[in-house]
């Protein structure tokens, strides 16, 4: 039986899976999970995970959730290249470190401005009154800076001469605002070599088919006016930023 | 040279790297670093770890951030029992994936209770609006659910018979509101047998020694000198009440 990836590509988590998944030549199947939809809420999917969050790994009878998680698996179970999770303890540590504090780190802050520009004004039909927007943007930009400063410095890659799976997890979060129009290595040319590093080791196919959704988030503005947003997601989303 | 470990006990983090050290035998150097006072900010803490942010562990040269990647780290180095970190596969998947979910899910919503309940109000000496603090607990029941539904279940531990990083990287955090005096376990016999579980597995002694100085927080504010939080005021009120 075949691999299962629950996914959509709108979440970072789900691209950095579905991009290790297929540099790293692993054959799964694509099972789409629509989120603008609240498809992650409905009967089938709490079959799933009760979670109710994507991505999640079907294999066989074991099901599994959290992105870190399933990278881990897969390098682990698919004896992935080393540097992707490496054995050295010193090394591990370094991606452990950095896969641990990107979730609160990162991935929050890239995530709110996500959604403050991309999502929450179609949903509310109201932008984000500025102080929210610009406290988000300031949290963003501090966040990048410790990225660059600690995670980064001067190596190619954040635990040195090779790419892992923290550049993997980094590189979706750091995407994520982009495809609102929040150009975030514009003006930051230690991030944006970077970026182009990671890119060409992950190989620019994958990455832009990983991206591509996200990329063009404002048809998000279009798929809502035409299908609509059912109205417990408008509810949820809304309480979310409250 | 021994390894140095900075720790401040009312930290969650900080317990469960603490707690490990200590069941495991591992011989360390325990530096104290006092949270109240500011004293991350230290010229010298910011040699160890420029996050600002406690635990963090020198080992040598090496120096290292984050609990979940200092745990995994300690147990790899000293070859701790398997149990803490499975060397098979699903298993040791099981915990990598309790340990993802708890950042956003269990660390967030729990520590946000002890700042809002008792730290904000009694030692800042700002007001908390009723609509935060019923939404914070709203937020911390809705993860204790998910806590009891997908990651306790009707196991002993978190996964399966022994106790494993995931079981003292829940507990630490799980415990942090008594200390503002909410009762957590209160009307939860399930989790209060898990918790019970947990402190017999670690040994109530270093498991009570640990959590000595959240348990008596209430107390230790009463005394606190106001001026101490003067600094730290403007930033903690604007990420917790804005």
């Amino acid at each position: 039986m075949p691999l299962e990836l629950y996914l959509d590509l709108h979440s970072q988590p789900c691209r950095a899976v579905f991009m290790f998944a297929k540099l790293t030549a692993i054959p799964f199947e694509y099972k789409s999970v629509d989120l603008s939809a609240g498809e992650q809420f409905g009967e089938e999917f709490g079959t799933v995970s009760i979670l109710r969050k994507v991505p999640v790994l079907k294999d066989g009878d074991f099901i599994l959730t959290e992105s870190i998680a399933i990278l881990q698996y897969l390098a682990a179970k698919h004896r992935t290249p080393d540097h992707w999770y490496p054995a050295d303890l010193v090394k591990r540590a370094r991606v452990n470190e950095y896969l641990s504090w990107q979730h609160t780190g990162l991935r929050a802050h890239g995530s709110r401005v996500f959604w403050f520009r991309g999502v929450l004004p179609v949903v509310t039909g109201t932008p984000v009154p500025k102080e929210k927007m610009d406290s988000a943007l300031e949290d963003l930009n501090m966040s990048l800076k410790t990225f660059e400063e600690k995670f980064l410095q001067d190596r190619p890659f954040i635990i040195g001469e090779k790419i892992s799976l923290a550049d993997l997890v980094a590189i979706v979060e750091t995407m994520q605002p982009v495809g609102t129009g929040l150009d975030v290595f514009e003006g930051r040319p230690i991030l944006s070599a970077w970026r182009d590093r990671v890119k060409k080791e992950i190989g620019a196919e994958v990455f832009d088919e990983a991206h591509k959704v996200v990329m063009n988030v404002d048809v998000l503005s279009q798929t809502f006016e035409t299908k609509g947003i059912p109205e417990f997601l408008k509810l949820r989303i809304t309480k979310m930023f409250n | 040279m021994v390894l140095e470990i900075y720790l401040d006990l009312f930290s969650q983090p900080c317990r469960s790297v603490y707690i490990f050290a200590k069941k495991n035998n591992i011989q360390f150097d325990h530096k104290k670093i006092v949270l109240f006072d500011g004293e991350q900010y230290n010229e010298e803490y910011g040699r160890i770890n420029v996050l600002r942010k406690l635990p963090a562990i020198r080992d040598g040269d090496f120096c290292l951030a984050e609990s979940v990647a200092i745990l995994m780290y300690l147990a790899e180095k000293f070859h701790s029992p398997d149990h803490w970190y499975p060397a098979d596969l699903q298993k040791r998947a099981r915990v990598n994936e309790y340990l993802s979910w708890q950042h956003t899910a269990i660390r967030m919503t729990a520590a946000k209770i002890l700042w809002l309940k008792l730290l904000i109000p009694k030692a800042m000496e700002v007001d908390v609006p009723k609509d935060k603090m019923d939404s914070a607990i709203e937020y911390l029941n809705g993860a204790l659910h998910q806590f009891e539904e997908k990651f306790l279940q009707d196991r002993p531990f978190i996964v399966g018979d022994q106790i494993s990083l995931a079981d003292l990287v829940a507990v630490v955090e799980i415990i942090q509101p008594l200390g503002a005096g909410l009762d957590v376990f209160e009307n939860r016999p399930k989790l209060r047998a898990w918790k019970d579980r947990v402190r017999e597995a670690v040994g109530a002694e270093l498991f009570d020694e640990a959590h000595q100085d959240i348990l008596s927080c209430q107390e230790i504010v009463e005394t606190m000198d106001r001026n101490k939080f003067d600094v730290m005021k403007p930033k903690i009120v604007k990420y917790f009440l804005s």
